[in-house]
């Protein structure tokens, strides 16, 4: 088994499962609002994807993530198990990878788990008729894409945040913050665009476009948590 | 196996001006439990985290099991078992859970870490707990679990800070008698982090003392009480007059003596026999019922050393 599969199995038992039935307090709370509670008020407007479901996708990616990958790093600093982690012959590489795989992959899990639930909600209180499902099928994708990025970028700032946080709650706090101000500067960035550019655009090339713009933003701040998260300076902090 | 298991040549590591480890040169043979022994601040657990290159020495080198801890840094942690200040134990996983993550960071086969854990577990009293959350445990059988976390992967050398640090003397004695079987039954090297005399003097067949980062002195726990100067007598008996007792201190082999509750204490300078002392107080007129010698514990030996090095 390699180091990177060693690390998700950890990060799956201690982050996700957490030995404990409050681990399914948050994700069955997001289900809740994500797969029942919204699709059973907006009915129909809730497979029709406008800007407000798409928001709510991404916000709740945001929230949720933003909470866990604090833990998983200034959690391990504050609980004093990363130490004994640094010890061993797991590469750093894998121990911080494993992080982000297990965080992103748990959050796009949960936002695909209630995208569907969502789904069948709607067609089940909608009453008679035809089953429908979420139209145009490629805003579906283009949604799921941009949650898992979306995740990806909050997970790799995260890690960063992270390695200068010394408690979970510090880490926690500046994540939020961070998130909102990297949210306000990506809305003010796509308005501040001229609006005859944007017109001559149709939606997925404007979805493209924003996804390939957060992908590079992806891989900028992963590298940097790559060359940042080293042993010995984490033992330092 | 090389006889020499670690090996450090004017090691030094500093943190801004502060000197953590200075100019530590030591050899700790292969397959004894050595006792790595100084007060909180000393530089044991800075130079456990040089060991396992996990700082890098700001001057010096070291090797441990024949690997350089600058460069090889991942065939020491490879080798090597660890439990440092923290016993570093994940609470919301299981006890077997833990070493399981342990034994497959150390690419052990499945069967493999099966039988480890119930081995290690079994031999420490933690086997029908093995399914419980480790966060619900209590201090000592975490450490426990910590120890044998440390040996999954049977590695010749394990190092261990402060084990016991914050234990009642019956938890630490416990821990002693399991550390020690465990040593026996696997033949490991043990290089112990300790402030705990008792545990130094109970586990240790070599201990280097530290203070301020400077190693002061090393050898057996009975070369370092026979390097005190003084070894004690105490007599037990009767007629022990200000006459003996100033006739005792004018004899060049007596260092010091007083009488406490009626018994005499004589402290010894290195090398001297007691029997000539013995004839002086009979022929005074002192009646001798009992007499006790003995040298001085480890721990007058420290705060002895502790002193000199203040001075």
């Amino acid at each position: 088994m390699s180091d990177l599969w060693i690390m998700i199995w950890k990060e799956v038992k201690d982050e996700v499962l957490q030995g404990g039935r409050q681990a399914w307090i948050r994700p069955l709370l997001i289900i809740a609002i994500m797969g029942i509670i919204l699709p059973w008020e907006l009915g129909l407007g809730w497979l029709a994807f406008n800007n407000v479901v798409i928001l709510v996708v991404v916000y709740i990616s945001f929230f949720f993530i933003s909470s866990f990958i604090g833990d998983a790093i200034a959690g391990e600093h504050e609980r004093h198990t990363l130490e004994t982690l640094l010890a061993s012959r797991i590469s750093d590489r894998a121990i911080l990878l494993g992080k982000v795989i297990v965080t992103v992959g748990y959050t796009w899990l949960l936002v695909l788990v209630s995208l569907l639930l969502g789904a069948l909600v709607v067609n089940v209180t909608k009453g008679p008729g035809p089953w429908t499902f979420y139209a145009p099928f490629s805003l579906l994708i283009y949604t799921l894409v941009l949650s898992l990025l979306s995740s990806l970028l909050v997970a790799s700032g995260g890690v960063l945040v992270s390695l200068h946080s010394p408690t979970v709650r510090q880490a926690q706090q500046t994540l939020a913050i961070a998130s909102i101000v990297l949210a306000v500067l990506l809305v003010l960035g796509i308005r501040s665009l001229p609006s005859n550019l944007i017109s001559s655009l149709d939606n997925n090339q404007i979805a493209i476009i924003i996804l390939v713009g957060i992908a590079i933003l992806d891989a900028i701040l992963l590298a940097i948590a790559l060359v940042s998260f080293k042993r010995s300076r984490l033992i330092l902090s | 196996m090389p006889e020499t298991i670690i090996r450090t040549e004017h090691l030094s590591r500093s943190f801004g001006t502060v000197k953590a480890v200075d100019d530590l040169t030591l050899e700790v043979p292969t397959g004894i439990v050595f006792g790595f022994l100084g007060p909180n601040g000393a530089g044991k657990t800075t130079t456990i985290h040089l060991l396992l290159g996990l700082l890098e020495p700001t001057q010096g080198q070291a090797s441990v099991l024949g690997f350089d801890t600058r460069t090889q840094s991942n065939a020491i942690h490879a080798r090597c078992g660890a439990l440092l200040e923290f016993a570093g134990l994940y609470e919301r996983m299981t006890a077997e859970d833990n070493l399981d993550l342990y034994g497959r960071i150390n690419r052990m086969s499945a069967p493999d870490r099966r039988t480890r854990i119930k081995e290690l577990l079994t031999h420490l009293d933690l086997w029908d707990r093995r399914k419980e959350l480790v966060g619900k445990w209590s201090r000592g059988m975490k450490q426990k679990l910590a120890v044998a976390r440390s040996l999954i992967h049977r590695p010749p050398l394990v190092f261990l800070d402060e084990p016991t640090a914050g234990f009642d003397p019956q938890a630490a004695a416990a821990l002693h008698k399991d550390l020690l079987s465990l040593v026996e039954r696997e033949g490991v090297t043990v290089f112990l982090n300790t402030h705990n005399l008792v545990e130094a003097e109970n586990l240790c067949a070599r201990v280097g003392v530290i203070r301020q980062g400077k190693l002061l002195t090393v050898g057996s726990p009975d070369e370092l009480r026979g390097s005190k100067d003084a070894t004690q007598a105490e007599i037990m008996g009767k007629g022990f007059t200000d006459q003996i007792l100033a006739q005792l201190r004018a004899r060049p082999e007596v260092a010091s003596t007083e009488l406490q509750n009626g018994h005499l204490l004589i402290e010894l300078r290195q090398g001297n026999e007691i029997g000539p002392l013995v004839n002086l107080i009979v022929a005074a007129g002192g009646q001798i019922e009992e007499i006790r010698r003995g040298k001085a514990s480890l721990e007058e030996v420290f705060l002895t050393l502790m002193e000199e090095d203040k001075r």
